[in-house]
């Protein structure tokens, strides 16, 4: 038998009551049961970063937290980033750069983008790459990525 | 109309949905009643399979399918791009770790990894094949039964394939030179670790089956999988939605046949999602031991090249050995040599298979003759940049006899490259500079197919059997129609991935699609362009002969239209649409020593200068320069993307990647922790990309294909670099820390 336990969560502002398995993932619970595809999979033990999402305000790799511990959370994914359709600032300029190429680390890489500049709104090259190094791109847009974020920053302080 | 689109960077079609979360992979389409499938494997390469029990696995609740080899047809189907070598569940034996013996499906992943891990498989762990030296031992076991190949004298041998190319005669011009330089060089194993894990799922789908994979081949994989089933073309529906990445690694059939049986076995759609280990397992680049032999003047004017490499493919040979035969077929380099001789082995291991990779079997011998170039350039005293431009080709020139003769500027590309690190300037202490060229052939035969559909109200579709896996096909192709049918770039839509709805294209490799599917976009747009001539002739009273139309318009004799003003007046009332159809093709040619010809050539000069802290040995690149020769980019913001992704994927096998295996021949770094790839924070402190750009490859407006120049010649660059700069001499890749520190601990004394 599969133990499960009741959580509430409030995702990309939304609330969720639900009933998960107690030893599925946060990222388990995002894709299987809310059917939000965007958070990847990938490593599934925290290197690749594909699967980053933002609780509480904090950028996790959501494979490697219980969805149990997320009870009560305010969780934001890429899906939250555009509520009513309209890019955001900085998907717009993941967009006007090329940084999407494959785009299969993209939602991870925007989240952790995201988060960064919510922290640090004028970030320097060397603190967006610390600052993304979590999230690996093998189609290797690192630099594209970088401008985006740059941009982004530039383009909120005119 | 000017040429506005072409040599523009237009959004990325495509671009929204994977910017947003909304883009979906194979892994995010979601199934009725799909079953979830779980591999099941065992903890060593080779061993004997004695028995199978299922019954506990069977027992958990949800399970509705363990199946083993004992469940397939028997003799148990086997397929592969090349040979059909490799079975759909392990026969007998396993051949590498990680080779699946059975499979779960069940309704959850709960159970079908619970009920996985309840398959008991007795077995026998048996001696195996893990190295060239192993496996070319007189006495060596035999990694693949020879009945799999009957009337091969090489079936009783680890050698699959031995491939013997070259010209003129190798032993007459040894005797004549003024100088002989050799080395040996060893390329690791190392894997395509795209980010997105490949996935498949199959479903029974009427009298048919339709099956979804992420694959740079659906026709291909169409074409297995009916052989398989014994069904007709027409019957087997290939999903192939965009790969997230794929790098060569999922250009062939992996495990779509075994979820597709498991789907007709138990009536229900299967779907498997591979683990990041498990695709390590998977697909792998070829290993290689490379040595040559290559004569010179004193002037530095190349006499003769004795090149001969042991390419360690895997268990199966997936289209390995086909990687094996093109790489080093050019492994004598892009140089003017009067007498070449190469040998290659493809040789079996009990090791994963490996396969198509960025490069194709390229990088390897280039890691070999650009570094030997490089020791030849310091025996000779030459420069290393003026040795290269010594013996380049020029433009026109045959260098490889029978083949495509030198298709490009290369002294051009050269040159741009070494004057980017400021070559020949004085450096700093501590610091060197090194250079090489990459050489690749592109696609040697080739057939795609598209349909363009010109819309009442001037929109497009474009139909476009290319896998859009992040080289931006998709855009590429929305510009030339965009461009030729007078449309707004977002007005284009272009529909892949669906065998049932879009037409043939041979396979997405070899960074063909620009070229050969762009080519056959572009004539179905001329094929809608000669139906508007013959409207616009109708509507106007004028005889086609006197019309022209290019480019987005319509050209009369006394004025000039945009083409929707004779599109809709020709349609009339009742609207409906031109379709026009384009085919391009590359035909074989049987007396090549390839089966054909380069399409062209990708040609690369990569140029660094790097620092080496001596206490640690490890490497900072301070500046890497690559410039590639594209012909023309159609796109260049997707050009230069390309360039430096496989610049900085270069930069992998060269500084950090590679397996490390047990003496079972388990892949001990086995996953994201133990093998790196490089970060945001692993690259170069300059990266300077360009392009050389002449309009003279044989694409749309002057195009050639060039997503992979730029990794083939990273790593003797790099090691160049080191060695100019420490003197550490290094021939085995990957340049780690370690390695680098013991090579200057043993480094001769300047």
């Amino acid at each position: 038998m599969i133990e499960t336990c009741p959580i509430e969560l409030t995702v990309n502002g939304r609330r969720r009551a639900l009933e998960v398995a107690v030893h599925h993932t946060l990222l388990d619970v995002l894709r299987d049961d809310l059917q939000l595809t965007g958070t990847k999979e990938c490593c599934l033990v925290g290197e690749c970063g594909a699967c980053t999402v933002i609780v509480d305000g904090r950028t996790v790799d959501s494979c490697l937290m219980l969805a149990v511990e997320a009870d009560g959370a305010e969780i934001t994914t890429v899906e939250g980033l555009a509520p009513e359709g309209r890019l955001s600032p900085l998907q717009q300029a993941f967009l006007d750069r090329g940084a999407a190429q494959c785009g299969f680390c993209i939602p991870g890489q925007l989240m952790s983008a995201h988060a960064l500049l919510a922290s640090n709104p004028h970030p320097t090259v060397a603190e967006v790459q610390e600052g993304l190094a979590g999230n690996l791109c093998r189609c290797a847009g690192y630099r594209q990525i970088s401008a985006a974020v740059l941009a982004t920053a530039e383009g909120a302080e005119r | 109309m000017s040429t506005s689109r072409i040599g523009a960077s237009p959004t990325r079609v495509g671009g929204h949905g994977r910017v947003t979360g909304l883009q979906q992979y194979v892994a995010d389409i979601r199934l009725q009643d799909v079953l979830q499938v779980k591999l099941v494997t065992l903890d060593c390469a080779r061993a004997r399979i004695i028995s199978i029990d299922t019954s506990a696995a069977e027992q958990v609740p949800g399970v509705h399918l363990v199946m083993t080899a004992a469940d397939l047809p028997q003799p148990v189907p086997r397929f592969g791009p090349q040979f059909v070598d490799r079975p759909v569940l392990a026969v007998g034996e396993t051949k590498y770790h990680g080779e699946p013996v059975a499979a779960v499906a069940a309704d959850t992943k709960d159970a079908a990894e619970e009920a996985a891990r309840l398959v008991r498989v007795e077995h026998e762990e048996l001696p195996a094949i893990f190295s060239v030296a192993a496996a070319l031992d007189p006495d060596a076991v035999l990694v693949q039964d020879p009945a799999i190949r009957p009337n091969d004298p090489l079936a009783r041998t680890n050698v699959l394939r031995e491939h013997r190319f070259g010209w003129g005669d190798v032993e007459a011009a040894a005797a004549s030179a003024d100088l002989v330089v050799e080395g040996s060089y060893v390329f690791p194993m190392v894997t395509h670790f795209a980010i997105e894990p490949h996935g498949f799922m199959a479903a029974p789908d009427g009298d048919g089956i339709a099956v979804w994979s992420s694959i740079q081949h659906p026709n291909w994989l169409q074409k297995i999988l009916a052989k398989l089933l014994d069904l007709p073309l027409a019957k087997v529906r290939v999903f192939a939605p965009d790969p997230g990445g794929g790098f060569g690694g999922k250009q062939h059939t992996k495990f779509e046949p075994l979820v597709a049986f498991m789907a007709l076995e138990t009536g229900r759609p299967c779907r498997l999602i591979l683990t990041l280990e498990e695709t390590f397992q998977a697909v792998r680049r070829v290993s290689t031991e490379v040595h040559v032999r290559t004569g010179f003047r004193t002037d530095g004017t190349l006499v003769f090249r004795d090149v001969e490499a042991n390419y360690l493919i895997g268990a199966y040979a997936d289209i390995a050995d086909r990687t094996v035969s093109k790489g080093s077929y050019a492994s004598c380099g892009p140089y003017r040599i009067p007498a070449a001789r190469i040998l290659a082995r493809s040789i079996l291991s009990h090791t994963p298979p490996s396969t198509a990779f960025r490069g194709f079997g390229n990088p390897q011998p280039i890691w070999a003759v650009e570094s030997n170039m490089d020791d030849a350039a310091r025996a000779l005293g030459i420069d290393p940049l003026e040795l290269r431009l010594r013996n380049l080709p020029r433009k026109g020139e045959a260098f490889i006899p029978y083949d495509t003769p030198a298709d490009g500027d290369w002294e051009q590309t050269v040159r741009r490259a070494a004057e980017l690190i400021g070559w020949g300037t004085p450096l700093p202490p501590g610091r060197g500079r090194g250079l090489a060229v990459g050489m690749k052939s592109g696609p040697t035969t080739g057939l795609s197919y598209s349909t363009v559909r010109l819309l009442a109200d001037g929109s497009v579709v474009v139909y476009a059997g290319t896998s859009d896996m992040g080289q931006g096909a998709r855009t590429v192709f929305a510009q030339i129609a965009a461009e030729e049918l007078g449309a707004p770039h977002d007005w284009v839509t272009v529909v892949m991935g669906d065998t049932a709805v879009v037409p043939y294209d041979q396979q997405t490799s070899a960074s063909r699609s620009t070229v050969l599917m762009g080519n056959a976009v572009l004539r179905a747009c001329r094929d809608v362009q000669a139906q508007l001539r013959a409207m616009a002739a109708r509507l106007h009273g004028v005889d086609e002969s006197e019309i022209v139309v290019e480019r987005g318009v319509v050209r009369l004799p006394d004025r000039v239209l945009p083409i929707i003003d004779v599109l809709k007046p020709g349609l009339g009332r009742l609207g409906g649409e031109l379709i026009g159809n384009g085919e391009m093709r590359k035909d074989a040619e049987p007396d090549h020593p390839l089966g054909g010809s380069a399409a062209f050539f990708e040609f690369n000069c990569t140029a660094i200068e790097a620092e080496v802290d001596e206490a640690t040995g490890d490497v900072t690149l301070l500046r890497h320069a690559t410039v590639s020769d594209v012909g023309r980019a159609i796109n260049p913001l997707q050009v230069r993307a390309q360039d430096e992704g496989a610049a900085i994927q270069g930069l992998g096998h060269t500084l950090m990647e590679h397996y490390i295996f047990d003496e079972s021949g388990r892949i001990r770094n086995l996953g994201a922790i133990d093998y790196r790839i490089p970060t945001s924070m692993d690259l170069p402190l300059e990266l300077l990309s360009e392009t050389v750009e002449n309009d003279d490859g044989p694409g749309p407006y002057g195009s050639k294909g060039m997503s992979e120049g730029a990794l083939l010649c990273v790593a003797p660059a790099v090691a160049a670099a080191v060695r100019d700069a420490t003197g550490a001499v290094i021939r085995d890749l990957p340049l780690t820390p370690e390695r680098v520190w013991r090579a200057l601990q043993e480094r001769p004394t300047r």
